[in-house]
């Protein structure tokens, strides 16, 4: 069949066999590897990607359900060379070790930020990672992160640039 | 990746006539909604449908109202959806923090209330939720009376092609669930519902540690009919031998967590009281 994603802000169509999940779709067919596949059950989350504006486990979704949808990755996140303030903050932090869970956790962190704002607490913040496995960091620096990136966006622009 | 999925033709009517016309023109059709029972169950190489039929994107599968004194949920309706209906919240705010205690934030977005029904895994939350609540499980050509519907583990009243398309609800006098989770996996390894029906009668509901999954546990009705209250369900018999006895729990630990996860429905009715 035939199916238009909105990619990251970019339309693609393709053809392809009705049985393909979204993340092959995201990592074989657009080649964008920053979706990790940890499980394939659903369970470790690395595949986190917005799909419609919810957090989904692209592991378990049709790439041919998705058909129509906007779909953000990894790879959306930073503007050019300019990092997301999320990514800003788990380099910060120290919130990844060897990376494999992290394009999940930084996936979800966006979805929590943009759901809770300034409202996120350390609690919701790990209630709300139930769905993404980390192996190597123990998470204390995750939560840290997350927690640094919602003060970050939640803080008011200086005064000289609302002016500008 | 190393996974495939056995190929399929995949559709997305956009009604529940043409969803059923689908179904009724393909050999072995199977319907999939969030996908996250079937999706895994076919990557395990356990089911291979020659047709998916995707449910989502049919209007009359949606929608959370009050009608004729009954809540209805469209059996399309996701866990988040129900998890953050106010309506829901105020008719029965157990079941909303049910609803919220699924899996995780990503299935929950995902996952369906119909689909879970209609799947009616042993470890799952509706179930019990549906049972204990004496709702009714509507489809496209009947309602299904909830003691009628969980016919045993994964089996259900439903025919071959048969849509959930909404359940209704009573309003309780009073509601409470409590679940204890497998450390590992999340999914209940008890969990019990505990109602006062508008008609003062008990219903007591267990999921995640039956044989023939969910099931009312009528000695604890009888108990808390008598008198309602924790203590009271101290003297209820539940047979270890009905229980699930694996890895996680024995039969008698089983069995203890069931009356515990009773108690603390019990003492905690209006919320779902989750315990890992």
């Amino acid at each position: 069949m035939s199916v238009i994603l909105y990619v990251n802000g970019t339309p693609y169509r393709r053809d392809i066999e009705d049985r393909i999940l979204l993340v092959q779709f995201l990592r074989e067919h657009l080649h964008l590897t920053g979706t990790h596949v940890g499980c394939d059950t659903t369970q470790c989350g690395a595949c986190t990607v917005i799909m419609d504006g919810v957090a989904v486990k692209s592991c378990t979704v049709l790439a041919a359900s998705a058909d129509g949808a906007q779909v953000t990755t990894i790879e959306g996140l930073a503007r050019g060379e300019t990092l997301h303030p999320v990514q800003e903050a788990f380099r910060a932090h120290h919130g990844l070790q060897c990376g494999f869970c992290t394009p999940g956790m930084l996936m979800m962190a966006v979805d929590m930020i943009a759901r809770h704002g300034a409202a996120l607490t350390e609690e919701t913040v790990r209630d709300e990672l139930e769905g993404n496995l980390c192996r190597c960091t123990g998470y204390q620096n995750i939560v840290k992160a997350i927690m640094s990136a919602s003060a970050a966006m939640s803080r008011p622009a200086p005064a000289s640039k609302v002016a500008s | 990746m190393s996974i495939v999925l056995p190929n399929f033709s995949y559709h997305r009517p956009v009604t529940l006539s043409d969803a059923l016309a689908l179904h009724g023109g393909s050999d072995d059709a199977m319907f999939i909604a969030g996908g996250h029972t079937l999706l895994p169950v076919m990557k395990a190489g356990l089911a291979a449908p020659d047709t998916l039929i995707d449910l989502r994107a049919i209007p009359d599968l949606q929608g959370i109202d009050i009608a004729d004194g009954l809540l209805r949920i469209g059996g399309g309706a996701t866990h988040v959806a129900v998890s953050k209906s106010e309506t829901v919240r105020t008719a029965i705010p157990v079941l909303a923090a049910l609803a919220g205690s699924i899996g995780d934030v990503q299935v929950r977005n995902r996952g369906t209330i119909g689909g879970s029904v209609a799947n009616n895994d042993p470890a799952a939350d509706y179930p019990s939720a549906v049972l204990a609540l004496d709702a009714t499980v509507v489809t496209d050509r009947r309602s299904i009376a909830a003691g009628d519907y969980f016919t045993g583990l994964y089996a259900t009243a439903l025919e071959p092609g048969e849509i959930v398309t909404a359940l209704t609800f009573p309003i309780p006098a009073s509601a409470g669930y409590a679940k204890f989770r497998n450390p590992a996996s999340r999914y209940a390894m008890a969990a019990v519902f505990v109602s006062r029906l508008g008609d003062g009668s008990i219903r007591v509901a267990v999921t995640g540690a039956g044989n023939e999954g969910v099931f009312r546990w009528a000695e604890a009705e009888e108990a808390l009919a008598r008198d309602f209250s924790a203590q009271a369900l101290d003297g209820a018999a539940l047979d270890p031998d009905s229980l699930i006895g694996d890895i996680h729990a024995s039969t008698a630990y089983r069995a203890n967590l069931v009356r515990v996860m009773a108690r603390r429905a019990v003492q905690n009715q209006g919320k779902a009281s989750i315990f890992s």
